[in-house]
């Protein structure tokens, strides 16, 4: 049924989806200042390792600043301040950095409708808006994975398929994001609890706390972690200024990212992005607690499965069949 | 006063030594600061300048890092017959291998901190100031067990070489608990550190219980190939008394290790070969390549080779008694051991990734010239330590002989 609908795909190049680095590693012709080690390049490194901290824009403040979940409201609120000045100074808009915490009684979940997918990624773009996902070097935390209809061969699935309409005949599509895992596997390696489970279910980092060593990347059977591996950059005109704490506030390098749901607008009472960009209405959200909730009825009605159930990680993300 | 001439005299034979001993420390400071440069670079720009992905998200660092831990474990190879079993010929030597650990663990933190995204948050990890995430993180307890090693490596020594310089017997009802302990904890940095990736379910290729013996068996093949070498070149330069027996039972011990890792090899091949489950797929992209790509495919072979070859060498006594083989197994065995420890481990483990995409790695200038960096601070700390630790040993550098003086 999902084949009578025939949308225009938004396109996708190695470029664009691989959200790796490639593309921004060094040209041969990069402006970029380049790697000779001159003397005077040498001593202003030593001083610069010294005053490391001062790199970009961070300040004592920052360098010092606590663990989220072990500052007071009130330190919250100096953060907040600092972050809205630097945010305004970068971007010359008035940010709102949220905080606000888990609501009593619920439990966020997510259900993807593999049948209804038509693969056009229209979720990936709305989620890189709405996240202000860096664009170069590219980040996206949803993949569209194409598989051939019989397969669910993750080595023969495609990521990068481009043509002109979707959906195509004889594929079928599986996007893939951050699982939020009930058992998650990332959350567990941290050396400094850097990532976490909130009550309400979101698997969040603190951009401030983490130390870059990538350990839960390696941890995640989804792929559901990025690194900013250079400065992340998103346009002026594109950024988005309704923002959390722990989720679409603007990124700093070598930090560790990814899908939170949108902690921003679902912890206020909005869908996430995607949910509200699919065009076929795959995506369903809502609060697993919560018995008559639209997520509850579809784990309690449809056929459901979840991604690699054999590992025991527990998503709260099911893709379900409708029919 | 007393440690003023200590320390005067210890720099002062730091800067005696035959022009070898200066072309060697000239060659090493150099790519030291090569490599330092490097390294600044990469704190300008970020992460961006290695060759790592959100695919590959480890690389050539931490195969450096895993290869040198267990160049660090191996000191208790020496330990054990020294102090253990009192094998006169390794006692007599055992304070190099020691040295050989502390700089083999300075090396090891080098390399970890050069992989992380944010060294000026390292202190995000002190306890009390920071969090240090125990005991769930297994890279957190990698921390305590290697610094705790690395205590235990400059404490024993440390004791030992201090009565010596003042010309005093030495107490081992003091200092055997602190040996003793030692021995357990060398295990340890090694067990731990196959565990970081070990628990990782997400990573079918590290993911099997056979992966810390391996981790010990080839650790116990590299290290004491590597000491071999190094106490040939010092019995040279220093004419220091190393016994060839020493060095044979060294290589006996190889032997043996070396014949465990084939062997381990071999166990984890039936498992994945005959069961021809996807998880075969990271091993098949080592060893003969998936979807066309396969750029370790040389490599790992390379190190087969070396390490079949090597085993022989020190299986027959002929030839392990003889120097000139020994020598060439010792270093075909570190060479394998790094190729099949370092890339051949931590690569394969992202390839193909979760979600089945075969990207692949290769480290860039600045990763390999940072690693060369970091080898050659090690190796400066390593003769250092020796150029120190040696006269003290022969009772050439006491606190007698700077009174006298």
């Amino acid at each position: 049924m999902s084949n009578d609908i025939k949308v225009q795909s938004e396109s996708s190049t190695i470029d664009d989806q691989t959200a790796t680095k490639a593309e921004a590693r060094e040209e041969p012709n990069s402006p970029l200042p380049t790697a000779r080690p001159t003397r005077r390049s040498f001593l202003a490194g030593a001083a610069g390792l010294l005053g490391m901290m001062a790199l970009g824009s961070c300040s004592w403040q920052e360098f010092f600043q606590q663990h989220y979940q072990r500052m007071t409201a009130k330190e919250i609120d100096e953060v907040v301040e600092r972050l809205k000045a630097q945010y305004r100074e970068k971007y010359g808009q008035d940010f709102v950095v949220g905080t606000e915490g888990p609501i009593d009684g619920t439990l966020f979940g997510y259900a993807l409708d593999i049948q209804r997918c038509i693969g056009c990624r229209r979720c990936v773009y709305a989620c890189v808006n709405e996240n202000n996902l860096s664009r170069d070097p590219q980040i996206q935390y949803i993949r569209v994975l194409r598989f051939k209809d019989g397969t669910m061969d993750f080595e023969e699935s495609e990521i990068y398929y481009n043509p002109d309409d979707v959906p195509e005949e004889g594929y079928y599509y599986m996007p893939v994001q951050c699982q939020h895992c009930a058992n998650a596997p990332c959350t567990k390696v941290c050396p400094v609890r850097a990532t976490w489970t909130e009550p309400d279910g979101l698997v969040v980092v603190d951009y401030n706390w983490c130390i870059g060593c990538r350990y839960c990347m390696a941890a995640c059977p989804y792929q559901g972690r990025w690194f900013n591996w250079g400065d992340p950059s998103v346009p002026k005109d594109e950024i988005t200024t309704q923002t959390h704490y722990l989720g679409n506030r603007p990124r700093m390098r070598n930090v560790v990212e990814k899908c939170t749901f949108c902690i921003q607008r679902v912890r206020v009472g909005k869908y996430p992005a995607c949910v509200e960009a699919c065009p076929v209405g795959a995506r369903k959200f809502g609060n697993l607690l919560d018995p008559d909730s639209e997520i509850s009825r579809i784990i309690r009605t449809k056929r459901v499965f979840r991604l690699k159930s054999e590992l025991n990680t527990q998503p709260k993300f099911y893709y379900f069949f409708a029919t | 006063m007393q440690s003023s001439g200590f320390v005067s005299e210890a720099v002062r034979r730091l800067f005696v030594g035959p022009p070898v001993y200066y072309a060697w420390m000239a060659l090493l400071t150099v790519a030291a600061v090569i490599g330092i440069t490097q390294y600044i670079e990469q704190l300008q720009r970020g992460l961006v300048v290695t060759g790592m992905t959100s695919f590959v998200s480890w690389g050539f660092y931490i195969g450096n890092f895993t290869f040198l831990v267990g160049v660090a474990a191996a000191a208790v190879l020496l330990i054990i017959p020294a102090y253990l079993y009192d094998f006169g010929p390794i006692k007599e030597i055992v304070i190099v291998g020691e040295a050989l650990a502390v700089s083999a663990l300075l090396m090891c933190m080098m390399f970890v901190t050069a992989d992380l995204g944010r060294p000026d948050r390292l202190w995000h990890l002190i306890p009390g100031l920071g969090i240090l995430n125990l005991p769930q993180s297994l890279l957190g307890w990698d921390i305590v067990v290697l610094n705790g090693y690395l205590m235990l490596n400059l404490f024993i020594p440390g004791y030992i070489l201090f009565r010596s310089y003042q010309n005093e017997p030495v107490n081992m009802r003091f200092i055997l608990p602190f040996i003793l302990l030692s021995i357990p904890w060398a295990v340890s940095i090694h067990t731990v550190t196959a565990f970081i990736y070990n628990g990782l379910a997400a990573r079918p290729f590290w993911n099997a219980s056979i992966l810390a013996p391996r981790f010990l068996a080839s650790a116990f093949c590299s290290g004491p190939a590597l000491i071999i070498l190094i106490f040939q070149i010092v019995r040279r330069y220093t004419g220091f008394h190393v016994k060839d027996e020493a060095l044979h039972k060294l290589a006996e011990i190889v032997a043996v290790a070396m014949a465990i890792n084939l062997f381990l090899a071999g166990a984890e091949f039936f498992k994945e070969l005959y069961s021809d489950t996807h998880h075969l797929s990271p091993l098949r992209y080592l060893y003969v390549g998936i979807h066309g790509k396969g750029l370790l495919v040389p490599w790992i072979w390379t190190a087969m080779g070396f390490n079949i070859v090597a085993f022989i060498i020190f299986l027959i006594p002929a030839t392990r008694k003889n120097f000139t083989t020994l020598n060439l197994g010792a270093v075909l065995i570190i060479l394998g051991i790094w190729i099949e420890k370092g890339i051949g481990l931590i690569i394969p483990g992202f390839i193909p990734s979760p979600l089945g995409r075969v990207w692949e790695y290769v480290p860039t200038r600045v990763e390999v010239l940072v690693t060369i960096g970091i080898w050659s601070i090690g190796l400066l700390i390593l003769t250092v330590l020796l150029k120190l630790i040696i006269p003290i040993e022969k009772g050439e550098f006491t606190r007698a002989r700077q009174v006298a003086a």
